[in-house]
């Protein structure tokens, strides 16, 4: 019992925190791989693609913002890990909103900013949930 | 992390919307000034803030009157006087393009704020004037079930109505008040998405040729280029076959033609392209030249290349031609009719168009009928202010002019489709 507990406040992702978080990933890459697809090909499905998997991104990122945020707000959470957490899956999100409007202008004119923005915003993701996932190793007191 | 959160912040605010605090460029004739093309992360946007009319018109010049002849209708978009005087109305709205990305959604419920709730009528109204006294008593359904009816014309005993995917015709008597039989399917139209989907029609001199204006299937190029085939151009169809060919391409929405009486010649007015910023690209009126390419979607105002269609294509760059004359940004011109000398000396020679007005721009444009005056048979001057008020001072808007048609008995007659009502301008005779 003392086990799980100590786990518990070493930054143990919540079932649920853990899929909105890390199911975000695939839909930004995805939204990358688009983009490099319209980038070379000018068939402007492509973008249609990456527009979608943006909105998705967002919407599963967003909820795990909010659960990380109100964890951050809780009382038994300490360390800098979820602070760090909270910020870069904050920045990953803001830049994430901001590749959505970008992504709505028409045909090229989302481009070079929407490929930039898409290519950092998913290497921000998997870098925002292997920060969050990186305080469940054994031993490790943050 | 904290530094970078403040700089996303930031920029987030900054470049939210594009303000510009400088004085509009002159964008009227030939030659409009053309500001740099600007794309922030939001187009500039004012949509329009609908209210009822109540006690209240549109304002004419001194010498004039205005008066509502019709109201109640269900989107009424073109007009057409017929030779005994009566008005035909066409009503309808169509579209209905499928969502295909998170942007249609949004976009959709924004600008269709700025539009009237009614479902669209999808008939032609006839109404008559009996008794000449300027009150339109009379009025009856001319047709029904239609497909969304915009462009009207007449050619000796046949009306020709473009639905917004079939060119059809009703034969037509004088003082008929209700179509004797079924549509005759003359062509069909170019309907697939139909992102801009109003038909303009007019009919040549001989009545031998039809011209309808079909609009572009995005606002450049976004569905793509296969999406825009047999779009944004003029069609010539011959009216006894129903053959068609492309008489004039890369106009993105010529959505009013009209034929230049005297000598011939086919105009007409353009929508042009969006989200360059509010001061671009000018709204024209050009005269319609065979075989003539005006530039949509590589380049607006003849060389001006736009960066936002890809693959580029610099020979029909160099081809394009220049417009006659432009109205302004955004105006949104959708009605177009050659003036007679009925309308008095200062209105006798040039057209009057009627602008539905803007969205995309903080500051509205158009929202109001302008005359464009002739000289020699080309326009000139400044565009002049003929009905307006339908924006209020308030902010307010309390109609939105679509289609404007000249009476010989000398009238002007515009649609209203904000609120549903058709004016007619007439001159005080002393």
């Amino acid at each position: 019992m003392a086990v799980s507990d100590n786990q518990r406040h070493r930054g143990a992702l919540h079932p649920i925190h853990a899929v909105l978080l890390a199911g975000a990933v695939p839909l930004f890459l995805g939204a990358m791989l688009s983009d490099i697809a319209y980038s070379s090909s000018y068939q402007v499905q492509w973008k249609n693609f990456a527009s979608w998997l943006i909105v998705g991104g967002l919407a599963l990122s967003g909820f795990a913002l909010l659960w990380s945020g109100i964890d951050l707000l809780r009382a038994d959470r300490r360390g800098k890990l979820p602070l760090a957490s909270f910020l870069l899956l904050l920045t990953t999100w803001a830049l994430g909103f901001i590749n959505a409007l970008i992504h709505a202008r028409d045909a090229w004119g989302s481009m070079p900013e929407g490929l930039v923005l898409s290519i950092i915003v998913a290497v921000l993701a998997v870098a925002a949930t292997w920060l969050a996932f990186s305080g469940l190793r054994p031993g490790a007191d943050k | 992390m904290r530094r970078s959160n403040l700089l996303a912040a930031a920029a987030l605010s900054a470049l939210l919307t594009a303000c510009g605090t400088d004085p509009d460029p002159v964008q009227h004739g030939h030659d409009p000034e053309l500001p740099d093309r600007q794309s922030g992360l939001l187009p500039s946007m004012n949509i329009a803030d609908p209210a009822a009319w109540g006690d209240q018109r549109p304002t004419v010049p001194q010498g004039y009157a205005i008066a509502a002849i019709a109201t109640n209708l269900r989107i009424p978009r073109q007009t057409l006087v017929l030779p005994n005087g009566d008005i035909l109305v066409a009503e309808g709205m169509g579209g209905g393009a499928p969502i295909l990305r998170p942007k249609d959604a949004i976009a959709g419920y924004i600008k269709g704020k700025g539009t009237s709730p009614v479902k669209g009528g999808d008939r032609l109204t006839l109404l008559r004037d009996g008794n000449g006294d300027g009150t339109y008593e009379g009025r009856a359904v001319f047709a029904e079930n239609l497909n969304a009816p915009y462009g009207l014309a007449l050619v000796g005993d046949r009306l020709y109505v473009a639905n917004q995917d079939a060119l059809v015709r009703f034969d037509y008597r004088d003082g008929q008040i209700r179509a004797s039989g079924p549509a005759v399917e003359v062509t069909k139209l170019p309907s697939a998405i139909n992102h801009h989907w109003t038909k303009s029609l007019a009919a040549s001199p001989d009545g031998r040729f039809l011209y309808v204006g079909i609009g572009s299937n995005s606002n450049i190029t976004e569905n793509g280029m296969a999406a825009e085939g047999d779009r944004a151009m003029v069609w010539q169809v011959d009216a006894e076959t129903g053959a068609h060919k492309p008489y004039a391409t890369g106009l993105r929405n010529p959505t009013a033609l009209a034929v230049q009486p005297g000598l011939g010649q086919l105009w007409a007015v353009v929508n042009e392209r969006d989200e360059l910023g509010p001061n671009l690209v000018p709204d024209y009126l050009t005269s319609v030249r065979q075989g003539g390419f005006y530039g949509w979607p590589f380049s607006y105002w003849g060389q001006n290349v736009d960066p936002r269609v890809r693959p580029q294509d610099p020979q029909k760059v160099a081809a394009a031609i220049r417009p006659d004359y432009a109205l302004g940004s955004h105006v949104a011109p959708l009605g177009l009719a050659f003036s007679s000398p009925a309308m008095g000396a200062r209105f006798g020679d040039g057209v009057f168009v009627g602008e539905h007005g803007s969205w995309n721009r903080n500051d509205p444009s158009g929202y109001k009928v302008v005359f464009v005056p002739f000289r020699g048979g080309r326009p000139t001057g400044a565009p002049v202010d003929f009905v307006s008020g339908f924006m209020g001072a308030d902010g307010k808007t309390r109609g939105r002019p679509v289609g404007v048609t000249v009476d010989p008995r000398g009238a002007l007659i515009v649609a209203d489709d904000l609120s549903n009502t058709i004016w007619r301008v007439t001159r005080y005779v002393r």
